[in-house]
């Protein structure tokens, strides 16, 4: 790809408030012309990076180039940026052709060309009847169109949207989205927008950055971010999904739910431990035996408008989500199979908590801030070492007596049989746990590690 | 039973209203008669009238320049007042946790600190500072107990705003004042108004922090030259005619700012 068709190149952006990384090591370009989406769920940090883009914020790290210059001492109004802010932020004392026309006057536009300009993008935004209009008496909807016709009659190079559709009715949403896909092929401007609306991101996008605590997890096309996702967090935020612990037994050969699978994923290796995702609308139905995979029990059948939502227990003891035409009676024996496309497998992230740890003294540890028991059989006081324990060993508790750290729940994601926890301590550290009980998202809990279940092992070099 | 509570919640208002009201219609209805003491009626006369208006008075020179000293002093402090409390609100209003409750406390004591306290005060600081005292001082002081009172009326227009206003006229191409001139104070101006108004008359009315730090040159506002001519021996009776000019002049003001407010928000 050609250097000039980047119109925006971010490079090692990082960013903090106080102690907490709210964006860490971004790396991104934006080609010229392309409706970008960032997408992510809210406290990510892709409002920060919009606002970095246009100026009202300064990065700690990084460049962020337009047209090939660095524009990090330029500030906002000298940026050839527009922006449409969430909740429009119009200006209340200006009436709607004085709201659109305050960049251009600012500018020292002439007069006849102003009134030229803001009647073509009020016609563009379908609001031609309206200049006179007192801007607090229009709808949400309406509101927003003003706001966008007043962030492109300045002819922007690139267009930053924060959220703009995040306060109207899913009706008028719907209508908006749709309108905006056209705006931005009529206008041919680049189009930056933040949502946390995964369903708007496929709708809208050419290229869509998945972002979570501050890390870019993916960069594709809708297709792509929905077909292959890299990660379970990716899978699991966009779009419905069975994600499962599986085992690539060799090249094009997967096993999980206890079966064994035909895949079309190679060069993970032979016997390593892997990420499954299978859409629910990838599993079928068959009365055909010889089609049959596996076989498993209609649980609970839901009615979604075009298609039902299953949920069968698998002869193996899993719980799998299937999207059908066609419902199946709860209660029923049913055959299935997946096709091999239709398996997507990703590299674990991890398989083990791992800490570096420090011995301090005869049968203690340090790590996460604080002192454990355990074995430290072979190492000697102040020995730096790695403390490794399983997912299923980490207990949690729904009090603080007897825990040896506090922390939340920040993710969960069910795997079929078990629930998989990322829980953030107080110093905002993960730890990663297995387990069977339900717990919500923003939970308060007490983790417990018992000392025989913390391993350690001499700290591999290269790693953390 | 329901006929007699509701004439005696009627007699209760009016009663009220009397007391309230009683003195000021009093020193009216006196400012239309010679009478040199309070509570004579010699007959219907315009005579006071003039003799304030045509500066005519026995003895009393001093009180037209009390006037205009006051009404100067009144607008130049709640002018700057205004200024300094909205840079002040917006400033607070941009504070985060602990620091904006700290500020937002500090700026509220001086309003509740009596003005005795904050009259000998002042006088102890030009004292400490020797600075002469007189038409400057008076006016610092003022400026002092009024700005609190602006920041008290801009705060909440500034979390009525939009907070992404300001941004949106930056994003424009405005600069930092421009965005400040075309988008905030515009958004500010009904606070910013209203706490003018408050600190001018705040300040008209003020005696104890004007006595303590006038200095001795002689200067008089409107307060302290009827307190030293009180001290004299009888009140100058062209002081009727004034306070019913006076009243009736804050009255207009009061009801024209109640007319126009009660039309914005039929607007909405």
């Amino acid at each position: 790809m050609a250097k000039d068709e980047r119109i925006i190149n971010i490079e090692h952006l990082s960013k903090s408030f106080g102690d907490k990384k709210v964006l860490d090591d971004i790396n991104l370009y934006v080609r010229r012309g392309e409706f970008l989406t960032l997408l992510g769920p809210s406290g990510c940090g892709k409002t920060t990076l919009l606002r970095m883009i246009a100026g009202f914020l300064q990065p700690d790290e990084g460049v962020i180039t337009l047209d090939g210059r660095d524009i990090a001492g330029l500030p906002p109004h000298m940026r050839p940026l527009n922006t449409v802010f969430q909740r429009y932020a119009l200006f209340p004392h200006l009436d709607v052709y004085d709201n659109i026309a305050f960049g251009l006057k600012l500018k020292k536009t002439p007069e006849e060309e102003i009134d030229k300009r803001v009647r073509r993008v009020l016609k563009l935004v379908a609001m031609s009847d309206y200049e006179d209009r007192d801007v607090e008496t229009l709808s949400g909807g309406q509101q927003q169109r003003i706001a966008i016709a007043r962030a492109i009659v300045n002819q922007p190079k690139v267009l930053l949207l924060d959220e703009p559709l995040a306060a109207l009715d899913l009706k008028m949403r719907k209508d908006m989205q749709i309108e905006l896909k056209e705006m931005h092929k009529k206008l041919g401007i680049t189009f930056i927008y933040v949502t946390h609306d995964q369903e708007e991101a496929l709708t809208l996008s050419d290229t869509i950055v998945v972002i979570n605590e501050g890390k870019i997890q993916q960069i594709g096309s809708p297709i792509d971010i929905y077909n292959e996702p890299v990660n379970a967090f990716v899978a699991d935020f966009i779009g419905e999904s069975n994600i499962l612990k599986g085992r690539m037994m060799h090249d094009r050969r997967v096993a999980f739910i206890k079966h064994e699978f035909d895949c079309v994923d190679e060069g993970f290796g032979e016997d390593v431990p892997v990420d499954v995702v299978v859409r629910p609308e990838d599993i079928y139905f068959t009365t055909d035996p010889a089609k049959c995979q596996f076989t498993a029990k209609v649980n609970s059948c839901t009615f979604k408008g075009v298609h039902y939502e299953m949920w069968v227990d698998t002869d193996t003891g899993y719980e799998l989500m299937i999207q059908d035409y066609d419902p199946y009676p709860v209660g029923s024996e049913v055959m299935l199979y997946i096709d091999p496309d239709d398996i997507q497998v990703m590299k674990k992230e991890r398989t083990a908590n791992n800490y570096p740890a420090k011995v301090t003294g005869e049968g203690k540890v340090e790590f996460l801030d604080t002192e454990f028991e355990c074995k430290t059989e072979g190492f000697a006081e102040g020995d730096e070492v790695t403390a490794t324990i399983r997912f299923e060993k980490v207990d949690l508790l729904d009090h603080e007596e007897g825990a040896d750290l506090t922390g939340n729940v920040v993710f969960i994601l069910y795997m079929g049989n078990h629930y998989h926890l990322t829980v953030k301590t107080e110093t905002g550290e993960n730890i990663w746990v297995d387990t069977n009980d339900i717990w919500d998202k923003g939970d308060f809990v007490g983790i417990k590690i018992l000392p025989q279940d913390i391993k350690l092992s001499k700290p591999a070099a290269g790693n953390e | 039973m329901k006929t007699r509570s509701k004439i005696f919640a009627r007699l209760y208002i009016w009663l009220i209203l009397i007391i309230l009201y009683a003195p000021i219609v009093f020193i009216a209805v006196f400012s239309f008669t010679e009478a040199k003491s309070l509570g004579n009626w010699t007959g219907f006369s315009f005579k006071l009238y003039q003799n304030l208006f045509t500066g005519s008075m026995q003895n009393s020179s001093g009180l037209l320049s009390a006037v205009e000293n006051t009404l100067v002093i009144a607008l130049i402090a709640s002018v700057i007042a205004t200024l300094l409390g909205t840079v002040a609100a917006i400033g607070i209003y941009n504070m985060k946790g602990r620091r904006k409750n700290v500020m937002t406390f500090l700026n509220n004591i001086p309003m509740i600190n009596p003005d005795i306290i904050t009259g000998v005060s002042l006088f102890l600081l030009f004292v400490f500072l020797h600075i002469s005292q007189g038409y400057t001082t008076v006016i610092l002081a003022h400026i002092t107990f009024c700005t609190p009172y602006v920041v008290l009326n801009v705060m909440p227009k500034l979390s009525q705003m939009n907070p992404n206003i300001y941004e949106a006229a930056l994003d424009l191409g405005a600069t930092p004042a421009q965005a400040l001139r075309k988008v905030l104070i515009p958004a500010l101006r009904p606070g910013m108004i209203s706490g003018f108004i408050l600190s001018f008359t705040m300040s008209l009315d003020d005696f104890a922090v004007t006595f303590f730090t006038r200095g001795t040159i002689g200067l008089d506002t409107l307060s302290t030259y009827i307190y030293t001519d009180a001290r004299k021996g009888g009140l100058t009776p062209e002081l009727k005619p004034l306070m019913t000019i006076l009243f009736l002049v804050i009255l207009v003001v009061l009801l024209v700012i109640n007319i126009r407010q009660s039309k914005n928000s039929d607007k909405k």
